[in-house]
């Protein structure tokens, strides 16, 4: 995940001799040099779609910024009038539950009482899908879907670039 | 007289507050107002009796022993939330991570230790480098053979010089593979020099969740080495 190694480079000060990027940011910029072509009009139906801001992307890792460079590939990739922001968002989102090992450490019923949060949020935005750019959030909100009967698809964004992409 | 006398806290004992003081310089933990910010705003709050505030006045107070028992630092994702509204800047997050550093290894969760462990090795889920390599070859031999658009579409690993390096979370060569091509499409439509690494190659890090900072740094250091010495002027990080 992304903090764990930017952090960890900065804290421990581990000499190294590349620039630690975001695939999010490499996504936005390709699509404005026009690198990476995407064409909307596949969703003929409408399809809406949310998203999820990785805490370790955004809120520690790179800001706003990157929160927004998120938020302009999807729209690109969707369609602006398909996507739904989620409140409140970007760097003061609520973090999904997932994280910070919760998957890992076992306390199932405290990982879904805190899930319940980012349930709510997520439902009442009415979206069909929910991108989550980040594994430990993909597999948290697909589970909180599944415990509270969300009717929303749990998907990762490259699959949707993927589904947008015609040659240049 | 006055007809309440101060409570006298002078003989208090926090030594799990200076400990986190001493390793944290910048905790600045009695800097905190009692407002309640971050307990508001922490989907966190009332789990084990406890919340950021809460938690916080614990160790003001040298309850050291509850401190260190409750399970609460794992409920905490420390997503660093209450940091962000806190008007104090203190980073609740960062002192959990001290006090679950605080844990003996065997007193920690396991499976979250367990993922560590595997991480210092070489990946969180534990499959060897020879499999992550043979995985990779795989899938993409059957999207050359099976979709002619895409007859010319790469995956390489260990290519020396190339400008990006490119991680991969452990979970898409272990349980779902098929997710690891529609970025190799990606980045094939956009005509970068990218690589993986048959070593050190996973994206997750769960030895920042163990809290300890040894594990950590060696596990970044591990890839820092690999990326430099593949000479990558970038590290993408997939999420």
């Amino acid at each position: 995940m992304f903090y764990a190694t930017l952090e960890g480079l900065r804290r421990f000060k581990i000499p190294h001799n590349f620039e630690f990027i975001s695939i999010i940011t490499l996504y936005a910029q390709w699509i404005r040099e026009g690198k990476l072509v995407v064409d909307p009009s596949w969703n003929t139906e409408g399809v809406k779609f949310t998203v999820q801001d990785p805490c370790k992307l955004v809120r520690q890792g790179l800001g706003d910024q990157v929160a927004e460079d998120l938020r302009f590939v999807i729209k690109k990739v969707v369609g602006a009038e398909n996507f739904i922001d989620v409140w409140p968002n970007k760097s003061n989102n609520y973090c999904c539950g997932g994280g910070g090992g919760a998957l890992q450490a076992g306390f199932v019923k405290n990982r879904r009482k805190f899930g319940k949060i980012k349930f709510d949020q997520l439902a009442s935005t009415g979206a069909d899908v929910v991108i989550t750019p980040c594994h430990n959030c993909h597999t948290q909100v697909l589970d909180i879907c599944d415990h509270y009967g969300g009717k929303w698809k749990t998907t990762h964004l490259w699959n949707w670039i993927e589904k947008a992409m015609v040659k240049p | 007289m006055a007809p309440y006398e101060p409570i006298d806290l002078s003989s208090l004992k926090t030594r799990v507050k200076e400990q986190i003081q001493a390793a944290f310089p910048d905790a600045h933990i009695d800097y905190c107002l009692t407002c309640g910010l971050c307990a508001s705003g922490c989907p966190a709050t009332g789990l084990e009796g406890l919340d950021p505030r809460k938690f916080l006045r614990l160790l003001v107070l040298g309850q050291d022993e509850e401190v260190l028992s409750t399970n609460w630092i794992y409920s905490c994702t420390m997503c660093q939330r209450c940091k962000h509204a806190c008007p104090m800047g203190i980073d609740v997050g960062r002192i959990v991570y001290e006090i679950r550093g605080m844990r003996p290894k065997e007193q920690r969760p396991p499976n979250l230790q367990r993922s560590c462990d595997l991480q210092k090795k070489s990946n969180s889920t534990g499959i060897p480098n020879e499999d992550f390599v043979w995985v990779v070859g795989d899938v993409l031999a059957e999207v050359r053979k099976n979709e002619p658009e895409w007859s010319d579409l790469e995956a390489p690993i260990d290519k020396k010089g190339a400008m990006f390096y490119l991680n991969q979370n452990a979970k898409e060569p272990t349980v779902e593979p098929e997710e690891m091509v529609p970025l190799w499409k990606i980045l094939h439509r956009v005509g970068i020099d990218w690589t993986y690494s048959s070593k050190w190659w996973d994206g997750a890090n769960y030895c920042l969740f163990t809290g300890d900072p040894d594990d950590w740094e060696y596990t970044v250091r591990m890839q820092a080495e690999t990326v430099d010495a593949l000479g990558c002027k970038y590290y993408i990080n997939t999420e």
